[in-house]
């Protein structure tokens, strides 16, 4: 009776112990559950913001047909760069602080109890002007003044926009364009380098280096891919910059080449070892056939080991690029942030992880720029789940093989 | 071109190759030893920073440090283990077991900035930490899971199974089975992933950057909702954006070489342990 009161106890104790572990084996599948929910939650935000900045509206002159204006177009006129509303109407781009050099503090009245009135007077008396206020002071209810929309940034902004400026007033640019591009860019030298180099070395370890040799490099190997990012970007900083500076006699050497160099040391480890790894795994038999018939040792290695590794090396391929994108300290120290489209490998350029890395600080919790941070991080985050999904699919064309 | 001729020429440039990478290796930790080992000393590592950081030590930094790998290990390491040990030795060879290793794998390419965005969002703003140890070591621990799962995993998996047949043979449950004879021989192998995962959270930037790290905080952390400085971040702080960049220089080469120092034991003491372990297993 007691022993099986106690075997009860235990079976009941091992079925609670088997749940706090199953539990704990979903934990990963969870918190990236938590990372989507919370990154596109922000993110989204983003496209709910006005195209103006936050509590701002623009008027015009009712008499003006113009009915909407992207944020590109408001910033191309207040940079004057658009300087006509249609051939012969000169735009007259008016900002709020002007306000207060056409009149004295007297004039607008106690509290500026008649700054509203004195706008809608300026607006009104320019057909041709656009003016950028904040919507307490807007003359709402002035026939002569139409107060444009206040539209929402579209995913067109976002996705097709050229230029990141997102604190330009009175419209923020938010186009991720030349944030993306440089990302690619840096990432594609940096595989293009570290492609040849690491698969070179792969065929070496796993096919020509002797057993006290390889005992020495992997370890190397290994160590490269422990040391902390941010000492690349330092080592990048103090080295590879003023290096390349000298070389290629450049007015800065903080470029895009910088950082790729980097990114391709950095994502050494990643390709050589799964690719090592691929290459070592090719069945003893199928070497010992092409010996067989009279080929090489180098023979073999490009038509027999290469060939059949090469889903293996497709996964080493995929996760370096996932490695390069993702990096963010090393980049952000030597590539230099300007955030223009790329030209050439020898201008500064700046990532999408760099660009989060550097702006994240200063970005008013819960504002557009905020939330348009957390759009590039979603961005990262579906690239990076690509890569996965396919580094997935070679790795299990890789494993079939085998069988 | 002969194929011997072409033979030899391919192995030299593997050969070459193969030097290439260790010259890169011993080329970044040469410069940062030869130009940081002068700076070195015990004044260095036990005084805080002085005149903005162009003179004086790195304590707060290494403390930070030591309390964020301390905070993301408690979290993160039973965690881990614990997930090893399910998709290892209860959830079978199922649909389930896939999911979660792709998952896994997923987790662990997703870049450290997202973590440092997500952490923000979740423990910072939502939770209400604040910036704080107490966030800072959750978001690392975050990123250290999927390392923990494998290493455990990999640990248990090379633990042959008539050890554990015999276990069950002997009328042990499995729950006994793993505690009394599948752990104990994992273990050292399980405490190489928890090793490596310090090297892996002391030279992490980006996770801290927005959770927990302070850019000049000379006072040591009274709680888990202070603030702390980091040695990741001192480095990128006095390489980049200190007061007179030429000036901390050589502090900075001190530091890297201090966290180029924990990469360096870190790395060799997970090579002892696995060589221990697997005499043992032998």
């Amino acid at each position: 009776m007691e022993n099986e009161l106690k075997a009860g106890i235990r079976k009941f104790f091992e079925r609670i112990v088997k749940a706090i572990l199953a539990l704990s084996g979903g934990i990963t599948s969870f918190v990236i559950l938590l990372i989507i929910i919370f990154l596109f939650k922000e993110g989204i935000g983003l496209f709910k913001s006005p195209v103006v900045e936050k509590g701002y509206v623009l008027c015009v002159h009712a008499s003006n047909p113009i009915k909407q204006l992207t944020p590109y177009q408001i910033k191309q006129i207040y940079d004057g760069e658009i300087t006509e509303w249609e051939v012969g109407k000169l735009i007259v781009p008016f900002r709020f602080e002007e306000i207060f050099s056409l009149y004295s503090d007297e004039e607008l009245g106690e509290d500026y109890s008649l700054l509203t009135e004195k706008l809608g007077e300026v607006v009104a008396a320019d057909s041709n002007m656009i003016a950028f206020i904040p919507e307490q002071y807007a003359p709402s209810n002035q026939p002569d003044i139409k107060i444009l929309p206040t539209e929402n940034i579209t995913f067109a902004d976002f996705f097709g926009g050229k230029e990141w400026m997102p604190t330009s007033l009175p419209a923020p640019q938010f186009g991720v364009l030349p944030l993306i591009l440089g990302t690619l860019w840096v990432s594609f030298f940096a595989i293009l380098i570290a492609l040849p180099l690491g698969l070179g070395v792969a065929v070496y370890l796993s096919e020509l280096a002797s057993e006290p040799v390889r005992k020495i490099l992997k370890p190397a190997i290994e160590l490269l891919a422990g040391i902390p990012s941010v000492v690349y970007g330092f080592f990048g900083l103090v080295v590879i910059v003023p290096l390349i500076q000298r070389v290629f006699d450049l007015p800065v050497g903080e470029t895009a080449f910088a950082g790729s160099l980097i990114l391709a040391i950095m994502a050494l480890p990643t390709i050589i070892t799964i690719a090592e790894d691929a290459m070592r795994n090719t069945p003893k038999t199928m070497r010992e056939a092409s010996f067989g018939v009279g080929a090489t040792h180098w023979q073999t290695i490009y038509r027999v080991v290469i060939p059949y590794a090469s889903s293996g090396i497709g996964t080493a391929v995929v996760l370096g690029i996932g490695r390069a994108i993702g990096e963010t300290m090393a980049v952000l120290m030597v590539t230099g942030n300007a955030a223009v489209m790329p030209h050439s490998l020898f201008e500064p350029v700046r990532t999408i992880p760099a660009t989060i890395a550097a702006e994240l600080g200063e970005a008013p919790t819960g504002g557009a720029h905020y939330q348009s941070l957390f759009m590039l991080g979603c961005i990262l985050f579906i690239i990076t789940m690509m890569i996965s999904i396919s580094a997935e699919i070679f790795n299990r064309k890789q494993q079939n093989k085998g069988v | 071109m002969s194929k011997k001729t072409s033979q030899k020429i391919a192995f030299i440039v593997f050969r070459l190759l193969g030097c290439l990478v260790v010259g890169i290796l011993l080329w970044i930790l040469g410069f940062i030893i030869y130009n940081g080992i002068g700076v070195i000393n015990w004044e260095f590592l036990t005084s805080a920073p002085e005149d903005g950081m162009t003179s004086g030590g790195i304590f707060p930094a290494i403390v930070g440090t030591l309390c964020l790998i301390v905070g993301s290990i408690i979290f993160a390491f039973p965690l881990g283990v614990m997930s090893g040990i399910y998709t290892n030795e209860y959830a079978g060879n199922g649909y389930i077991v896939k999911f979660i290793r792709i998952m896994t794998n997923n987790l662990s390419g997703i870049p450290s900035i997202v973590f440092g965005l997500f952490g923000m969002a979740l423990f910072v703003n939502t939770f209400g930490f604040g910036d704080s140890i107490l966030a800072g070591s959750l978001t690392l621990g975050l990123l250290i899971l999927p390392l923990i799962i494998r290493t455990t995993e990999e640990a248990l998996k090379a633990i042959p199974n008539t050890y554990r047949t015999g276990s069950m043979a002997l009328g042990a449950s499995k729950l006994q089975t793993i505690r009394k004879v599948v752990l104990p021989m994992a273990f050292p192998n399980i405490i190489t992933g928890l090793i490596l995962s310090i090297g892996r959270v002391s030279g992490e930037t980006a996770p801290i950057l927005f959770t927990v790290a302070a850019y000049f905080l000379p006072k040591l952390p009274s709680g888990i909702f202070d603030q702390v400085m980091a040695l990741p971040y001192h480095l990128y702080v006095i390489a980049t954006s200190g007061t007179d960049i030429e000036a901390s220089r050589p502090i900075a080469y001190g530091t890297a070489l201090v966290l180029i120092s924990i990469v360096l034991i870190v790395n060799l003491l997970a090579a002892f342990l696995r060589k221990y372990f697997a005499r043992k297993v032998k």
